[in-house]
């Protein structure tokens, strides 16, 4: 029972304040740039819904689209069950629990660009541990300079590597709150290690879940700096994702005004998705 | 169905347990029968759920022999033992039905689905749950989730031995008697062999036939609740069973006879043998009376639990406080009293265990 | 030194969990607030110590309204039914923590600790955390706090419902004497009727969010207004059955029947609800008693007392005596029920005789 207080939203109002300032602001300024259209020397003119229409017809733009859905689903694929599985794997009481969350928590705290660097480097096919791999002792081609296939799965792996330890260490507390009791019925009640599984140790990690997908898939749909040390978006445009097209168009051409719709649609898409798939999520709770 | 014997049971949780304080369970040596009721009573940190989980095999002991019908199962993993369990707070599987969670047990060792239909339908029947058979059981009250609990150890026919860790312990207190009453009823229905393990002395008096009563790791003594009530062999045992418990005062031995504040009493203790130890006069409140001559008090305090009346005396000489019950309707005394007590249920325990009775 | 509540109700969107209630609550005694759980117990609680606001009508404590004061202003206690205490403390600085934030000077809050801590027995504990005491313990060190702050109101919700069954005895019988000489209001919640009786002073009952009954223990158990404080105030459960009366005689069912007398003779002929409570109907006969023979289902022998469950028609009676008498079941046993002991209850639910 919450006891409602107004005072409360005066200890709120600096928070708040400081928020509007630093995102709500530069927001207008963006949705103010989507409406407009400018030739240089700061003149503006009202151009309405225009950009909008140009960057939703526009093939680049699908591409991109398409691309990010594409990275967005592998990488959901891959590390949603690993991370389960790695979890599972991990121990729940004992001397090795501190080693593993540490090991755990390490990727997790290296800065983006750092990680995009070092992911470059170890791919080099010359000098890098990865690349001098699979080219010489191995024999594979590997190049992701000129291979389109050879660059995704090196940022396919690359966000493996990084992100995976978040869906684990999530997963872990969801799988470390259920209590012995249960674990004691079901092997009294001869399940199978399956069964436990199933019947056990997912429903009462689906909370957990949910929020681990939830943040997972915003983060990678957003993904800038790793790809884009790491490939630049290349090689051509084969791993441009949003993000990286969206800066190129806003910097590189300096198109402000269709930068910024397609931050706008941008902004859109990835609530709208948020937005459903929490509720396709959490429906069974409603219940 | 099996026999239980506890074959000199002992178990500490420390690697290297040197005395006896070590031991979070002392001995034990119980013989149980197929198909009875007991209980496992006592106060929270007394060893009755170690006790417990060594029977369900969640614990191996450190030292001694557990015998299901004369086969070794020590050792032997909990679903190896046919047991089943019923813990303290519901466990059930949140995504399945009622039927499914009771068919889980058969469904995991295979056995037919038409059978499995009809234990199902048969076991829902004895607990009342067929009109919620299909709904989900994540959805139902606690009281319901643990008869689901209690379900699918008893759809599974070659179960050992119903184990319960605390069960009403969730439960809502104007819904506790009636799950009480239906494990009881229950248990004169299937006869299986069920153990109780509970704090609550109601609890454990009403379902078993047999009760353990234990405190720090040691059986204090094993009998039927009606000889737990007329005869506890320890102070620990009158005190803990009964509401109020048995009152226990200091007394002292003088010229073969037994002084209670300085008045003689008669007890039904033979006084031959007595050590010279520390001895006490335990007698329960339903056999205290007040008279004219006795012991004398002070009334000090006067409790009204509806069928009958608590009056508390504080003993002249002594600082200690005797209950006494008043029956509903009789008259209630004030002020300086005296009080009797009924020799035949007033007993002279050494160092906390009894001593023995005058015999003929 | 008085609690007063006036017309207050709380309305949670559509539902209504307390509906208009007045009491008074005085000192020098326990106010006991007895109900099932979800009676509104907590609820009414709640809104007297200021952590909810009602939905309409006053809290007045000393005859000034407080019903807009937050809690920190209006001087209560609060006692939870899980222990609530500060891990990280002490037992010592558990207990001195109210003193503190009054900022009283340290040898003052010396004193009280050490006063409080020996009433709880808790002297020897005082240097430890609570996760290193006993549940019974922190309990106790939950209760040391809210005695130490000398407040004018003390709110104990169920505070004895997660302890040990011999410790909550213990407990009951301490904690009148505990609060007796300080002049300040006492609100108990409980859901035990038993344990409403031994803690004596006032009791309320509630259900469903309404107050049936307020006045004396004592008074409300044995002469209870209407049948749902009757039923409130039971345990085992009320055994209820319809009469019917015609000229002097009350009939229950084809082999149940017999005369009135007294003010029950002289009610209307009609259906009523009689209740008799379970230790009324004895397996033995005594002079005011009516025969009921019933098959007995389930029998309860604890020692001290024997309780047999029997069917009368299409109902379930209670019985309880002394000592111990042995049943068997599904065997016809003839019971007797105490007639003069009997309560009539009209169609609407009032006592009538």
């Amino acid at each position: 029972m919450k006891t409602s207080n107004p005072r409360a939203w005066f200890l709120v109002l600096p928070v708040i304040l400081l928020v509007a300032f630093n995102a709500l602001i530069p927001l207008m300024t963006v949705v103010n740039y989507s409406v407009q259209e400018t030739f240089g020397d700061n003149l503006f003119f009202w151009h309405g819904i225009g950009w909008f229409q140009d960057v939703l017809g526009s093939e680049r733009f699908h591409a991109a689209l398409g691309r990010q859905f594409l990275f967005t689903g592998i990488i959901l694929a891959i590390e949603v069950p690993l991370g389960v599985a790695i979890a599972l794997a991990m121990p729940r009481s004992g001397p090795w629990v501190p080693v593993c969350l540490i090991l755990m928590a390490m990727p997790l705290l290296i800065p983006w660009n750092v990680v995009g660097a070092m992911w470059n480097i170890f791919t080099l096919p010359d000098i890098g541990l990865l690349g001098y791999t699979l080219n010489s002792v191995l024999g594979i081609e590997y190049n992701m300079t000129q291979s389109p296939l050879a660059a995704w799965m090196t940022i396919v792996a690359m966000d493996v590597w990084h992100w995976t330890s978040l869906v684990v260490l999530l997963a872990y507390a969801g799988l470390v709150s259920i209590p012995d009791a249960y674990y004691q019925a079901a092997k009294i009640d001869g399940a199978s290690k399956f069964a436990v599984f199933r019947h056990i140790q997912l429903p009462k990690m689906k909370k957990v879940l949910t929020i681990a997908i939830l943040l997972r898939f915003m983060d990678s749909f957003m993904i800038y700096t790793e790809p884009f040390v790491l490939t630049g978006g290349g090689p051509g445009d084969s791993t441009t994702l949003l993000s990286i097209d969206l800066v190129k168009v806003a910097l590189g051409q300096f198109d402000l005004g269709p930068a910024a719709a397609m931050s706008l649609i941008y902004f859109a898409i990835t609530l709208l998705v948020s937005w459903a798939f929490y509720t396709a999520m959490t429906k069974d709770d409603q219940n | 169905m099996a026999r239980i014997t506890l074959n000199n049971i002992r178990h500490s949780y420390l690697p290297n347990p040197k005395s006896d304080d070590d031991y979070a369970l002392q001995r034990v040596h119980l013989d149980w029968d197929d198909g009875g009721a007991y209980a496992l009573l006592g106060p929270s940190g007394c060893g009755k759920t170690t006790l417990l989980n060594i029977i369900s095999g969640l614990l191996v002991p450190s030292e001694g022999q557990l015998l299901f019908d004369d086969k070794d199962v020590t050792a032997l993993e909990p679903d190896a033992r046919n047991i089943a369990q019923v813990f303290q707070f519901p466990v059930i599987y949140d995504t399945m039905t009622v039927r499914d969670n009771l068919s889980f047990p058969l469904r995991n060792r295979g056995v037919d689905e038409q059978v499995i239909a009809q234990r199902v339908t048969e076991i829902a029947a004895m607990l009342e749950l067929e009109p919620m058979l299909d709904q989900k059981a994540a959805g139902l009250t606690a009281d319901n989730k643990q008869k689901i609990s209690l379900g699918r150890g008893l759809v599974r026919e070659d179960v050992n031995v119903i184990m319960f860790d605390e069960p009403l312990t969730v439960i809502d207190p104007h819904l506790k008697w009636k799950l009480r009453s239906k494990l009881k009823e229950l248990h004169q229905k299937v006869k299986r062999t069920m153990i109780y393990v509970t704090h609550d002395q109601t609890e454990a008096l009403t379902f078993a036939d047999q009760v353990v009563v234990m405190n720090f790791g040691q059986i204090l003594q094993v009998g039927t609740p009606i000889e737990l009530f007329e005869c506890p062999t320890h102070t620990f045992v009158g005190h803990f069973i009964g509401s109020p418990g048995m009152n226990v005062v200091p007394a002292s031995v003088v010229d073969g006879k037994v002084q209670v504040a300085g008045h003689v009493i008669d007890t039904a203790s033979d006084l031959t043998n007595l050590r010279q130890g520390s001895v006490e006069v335990g007698v329960r409140p339903e056999f205290v009376r007040f008279a004219d001559v006795g012991i004398a008090g002070t009334v000090e305090t006067v409790m009204d639990v509806g069928r009958h009346t608590v009056v508390k005396v504080r003993l002249e000489g002594i600082d200690q406080i005797i209950n006494a019950i008043v029956d509903e309707g009789d008259s209630i005394p004030d002020g300086q009293v005296h009080l009797q007590f009924d020799a035949a249920q007033t007993r002279l325990y050494e160092d906390g265990w009894v001593v023995a009775e005058i015999q003929g | 030194m008085t609690l007063e509540i006036q017309d207050v109700t709380k309305r949670v969107g559509a539902e209504i969990h307390i509906h208009e209630t007045s009491l008074r609550f005085l000192p020098g005694h326990f106010n006991v607030l007895l109900g099932e759980t979800n009676a509104g117990k907590t609820t009414l609680m709640k809104l007297m110590a200021g952590l909810d606001q009602p939905t309409s009508g006053n809290v007045l404590i000393d005859g000034v309204d407080v019903t807009k004061q937050s809690t920190q202003d209006r001087q209560i206690s609060f006692v939870h039914q899980f222990f609530v205490n500060y891990p990280h403390f002490s037992v010592y600085e558990n207990i001195a923590s109210p003193l503190r934030l009054a900022r009283i000077s340290p040898s003052e809050i010396d004193r009280r600790v050490r006063e409080a801590a020996d009433l709880m027995k808790l002297t020897p504990m005082l240097e430890r955390r609570p996760q290193e005491l006993s549940g019974g313990q922190q309990q106790r060190t939950a209760l040391a706090r809210a005695i130490v702050k000398d407040s004018k109101v003390v709110f104990l919700d169920e505070p004895l419902a997660n302890l040990d069954y011999k410790l909550r005895e213990e407990l009951r019988s301490e904690l009148p004497q505990l609060f007796a000489d300080r002049g300040a209001v006492v609100i108990y919640a409980t859901s035990e009727p038993a344990e409403a009786l031994m803690l004596g002073g006032c009791t309320a009952t509630l259900h469903e969010g309404r107050v049936s009954q307020f006045g004396e223990t004592s008074d409300v158990y044995r002469n209870p207004v209407n049948l749902t404080t009757a039923q409130v105030f039971s345990d085992p459960p009320l055994n209820t059955a319809t009469v019917i009366k015609a000229g002097g005689r009350c009939t229950l069912n084809a082999e149940v029947s017999w005369e009135l007398s007294g003010p029950q003779s002289q009610l209307a002929d009609g259906e009523y609800m009689i209740g008799v409570r379970p230790h009324h109907v004895l397996p033995t006969s005594i002079s005011v008693g009516v025969a009921i023979a019933g098959s007995v289902q389930v029998t309860e022998l604890s020692g001290s007392e024997s309780v047999a469950h029997f069917r009368v028609g299409e109902g379930s009676w209670v019985s309880q005596s002394e000592g111990i008498h042995p049943y068997q079941v599904g065997e016809s046993h003839t019971f007797f029920m105490d007639v003069s002991k009997c309560f009539f209850f009209a169609a609407d639910g009032r006592l009538v005789a």
